[in-house]
């Protein structure tokens, strides 16, 4: 087994706004192996996301609060780095890419001088040097005539190339983890394959770990090797890949994967209804926060469950002993 | 004249929209050809998918075919009538049979309105209903769609994403259309909110006979409702056949490479795939590529591709393609 990177333990994030304590994170552990490729699926608003802003200290203080938790990184707790520290673990040793390139990209500064930035303020090379390893990355990242385009604004980029301009930002200083926000969200089909190829092969080659975020089950399927659900800021499911797609356990997996129409047709079938929606995060779930949709909450509605092992490299945060065959119908009649 | 069974017909649609330029002498300097050239039929009862990347014009042929662009040639009939030649009350008279749901939930309906406003508002312009008539319309119509008619006095903005998506349904449907445009309705809604809407979709159109006219880029979720299914790709139509020919034996190497980019919830299947990838990005509509508009991108292309405008063509019942290299005599496959 690969040595762990990272080590997310308990991490407890919340929002103090005038409406109201959103509990936006619930006490999320994972880790991370070098060289993995971890998947974190979950719908708008789970936490999925504020969990990776919260381990890089990138969520805003106030409103937002790191309630308690750890989050290992070769050895340090980001939570407690200074200022400076948790400077350069963000620039230089884990990078995160997001959805919208567009608006994480400056838009008033050339992408030469962006790609370049890092290398100056985190490796200590001059301009010069920061300037012919840009041109290496963005030609490394399939930008075509990298050294012409330095000048460029990213504008004059479309999503896709920008979204290539990011990722080079990120790699240029050989981080070890990768996290991608929904990195290809906004972008068509044919282009999302094209980034999702680049991130695979780049993986592979730099030896980095990757922690993708999606709502897509699809992009996750191909790409990672575990994958962690969750749901209103909780983790509801953590499996090795192959494991979640063909023996889903708890119900709300097993909704999501019932959702989804397949592009290869093998089902051809009522969609599974969940019913309902998220619940609010402004309350403290005292019982199961997947209960009111849940056809088979039983002890959920009294009592929330701890994340347990209910095979190897398989847990879920459920009461119940449900699998894929029974549920199926089950919420058909009820939706 | 069409066809008994064809709703309707479009017959070689253009829409072009004029680039202006100057401020004393405004005068068009270029056109983007947002739809170039697309024939069609739309059966009753049917649903009609219309598939494609963004940009590709998809969306724009929805708002021609229902008249809020005026085309720039072709014709739109509509059981019978020919749209394009209409005008004022002719068309006004023909509103109520054709309407369109939209993508954005948040944007499409009128903040200040509450929703037995918005509900009531086209029968209101449509019909001689009196109030206590629309009123109760406008409870069934709630009741229709799955939301409690107690909701009758809200505003929009009390409502989730979904909700207001059936909202939209519900204004759609108030006056007992036979032809429904529905623009990307579920794009921005969660996966588990998806299958209620698309669900509910199949349902009302069981239930009232309905026509849809389904506009998206989700690949999967067409072929999950679609019954007959045509790809554009920049302002043309690439490939049109029935949904289940379309999704096991395209004809055109860009549907193939499109439904190669489309990831499978199974890592089982996924690890098997191959993806075509396809190379660079679309071209702009201003200045499409001569010959072919694919060629750019095509993995097959050759010197015909570059020069002719491939024809509109059967190569097998129901099934057409516009491609050089697909051959009629080899049973539609890639000469």
């Amino acid at each position: 087994m690969s040595p762990k990177v990272l080590d997310v333990r308990d991490l407890v994030t919340r929002f103090y706004t005038p409406e109201g304590v959103v509990h936006a994170v619930n006490g999320v552990t994972f880790d991370l192996n070098e060289g993995e490729t971890l998947g974190i699926v979950g719908e708008s608003g789970c936490g999925k996301s504020v969990t990776m802003l919260s381990m890089l200290r990138l969520i805003p203080e106030p409103p937002g609060k790191i309630e308690r938790g750890k989050a290992d990184f070769l050895g340090r707790d980001l939570l407690q780095l200074t200022r400076d520290e948790i400077r350069y673990v963000r620039g230089a040793q884990i990078a995160m890419i997001f959805q919208d390139p567009m608006t994480s990209l400056n838009p008033v500064m050339t992408i030469g001088k962006q790609v370049a930035e890092p290398m100056v303020e985190h490796l200590g090379m001059t301009e010069a040097q920061a300037r012919d390893r840009s041109i290496e990355l963005l030609g490394m990242v399939g930008i075509p005539n990298a050294k012409e385009r330095l000048g460029d604004y990213p504008h004059q980029f479309s999503g896709g190339m920008r979204q290539r301009v990011m990722i080079a930002t990120a790699l240029s200083c050989n981080p070890q983890i990768l996290i991608a926000d929904e990195p290809t969200t906004a972008l068509d089909v044919t282009i999302q394959a094209q980034i999702i190829d680049l991130v695979k092969e780049l993986r592979d080659r730099l030896g980095m770990a990757v922690i993708w975020i999606t709502h897509d089950l699809g992009i996750i399927a191909g790409l990672a090797e575990r994958v962690v659900v969750m749901y209103a800021g909780y983790i509801v499911e953590h499996a090795a890949v192959k494991e979640l797609y063909a023996n889903p356990r708890h119900p709300y997996t097993i909704g999501l994967l019932g959702a989804l129409p397949r592009v290869d047709g093998r089902h051809s079938r009522r969609l599974t209804n969940i019913v309902g929606r998220p619940p609010d995060l402004l309350q403290e779930p005292a019982y199961c926060p997947f209960a009111p949709r849940c056809p088979y909450a039983d002890r959920g509605w009294l009592e929330n469950p701890l994340l347990r092992e209910v095979g190897p490299d398989h847990q879920i945060a459920c009461w119940e002993n449900v699998s894929k065959g029974v549920l199926k119908e089950e919420v058909a009649v009820r939706g | 004249m069409a066809e008994n069974n064809t709703l309707v017909r479009v017959q070689g649609l253009k829409m072009y929209f004029p680039i202006m330029r100057g401020v004393l002498l405004r005068r068009a300097v270029g056109y983007v050809k947002a739809v170039d050239g697309i024939s069609f039929d739309v059966k009753r009862g049917e649903t009609f998918g219309l598939v494609g990347e963004s940009g590709c014009g998809k969306t724009t042929t929805g708002r021609v075919i229902l008249q809020l662009y005026r085309a720039t040639e072709g014709v739109v009939e509509f059981d019978g009538n020919d749209l394009t030649q209409l005008r004022g009350e002719e068309l006004r008279q023909l509103r109520p049979r054709m309407q369109m749901i939209f993508q954005d939930p948040y944007a499409s309906l009128n903040p200040r309105m509450t929703v037995s406003e918005l509900i009531s508002e086209p029968m209101l312009i449509h019909t001689r209903m009196t109030r206590q008539e629309r009123d109760k319309a406008v409870r069934e119509m709630l009741e229709l769609v799955g939301l409690n008619p107690k909701f009758e006095r809200r505003y929009p903005h009390e409502f989730s994403g979904g909700q207001r998506q059936r909202v939209g349904f519900a204004r759609a449907l108030a006056l007992n259309p036979q032809f429904i445009v529905c623009d990307e309705p579920i794009s921005a809604l969660d996966v588990s909110v998806q299958a209620q809407i698309v669900n509910l979709l199949e349902d009302l159109q069981e239930k009232f006979g309905l026509t849809y006219l389904f506009i998206a880029h989700d690949l999967s979720m067409v072929r999950h409702i679609a019954t007959r299914v045509a790809v554009m790709y920049l302002g043309k139509i690439m490939e049109l056949a029935p949904r289940n020919e379309l999704y096991e034996d395209p004809l055109h190497p860009y549907t193939q490479a499109l439904l190669s980019a489309v990831p499978v919830p199974d890592p089982a299947v996924e690890e098997n795939r191959r993806r075509i990838i396809l190379e660079g990005d679309v071209p702009s509509p201003s200045a499409p590529p001569p010959g072919c508009v694919f060629h750019t991108r095509c993995p097959i292309a050759i010197d015909i591709c570059r020069e002719v405008i491939p024809e509109w063509r059967q190569v097998l019942p129901n099934h057409h393609v516009a491609c050089h290299r697909v051959d009629v005599t080899s049973g539609g496959k890639v000469a």
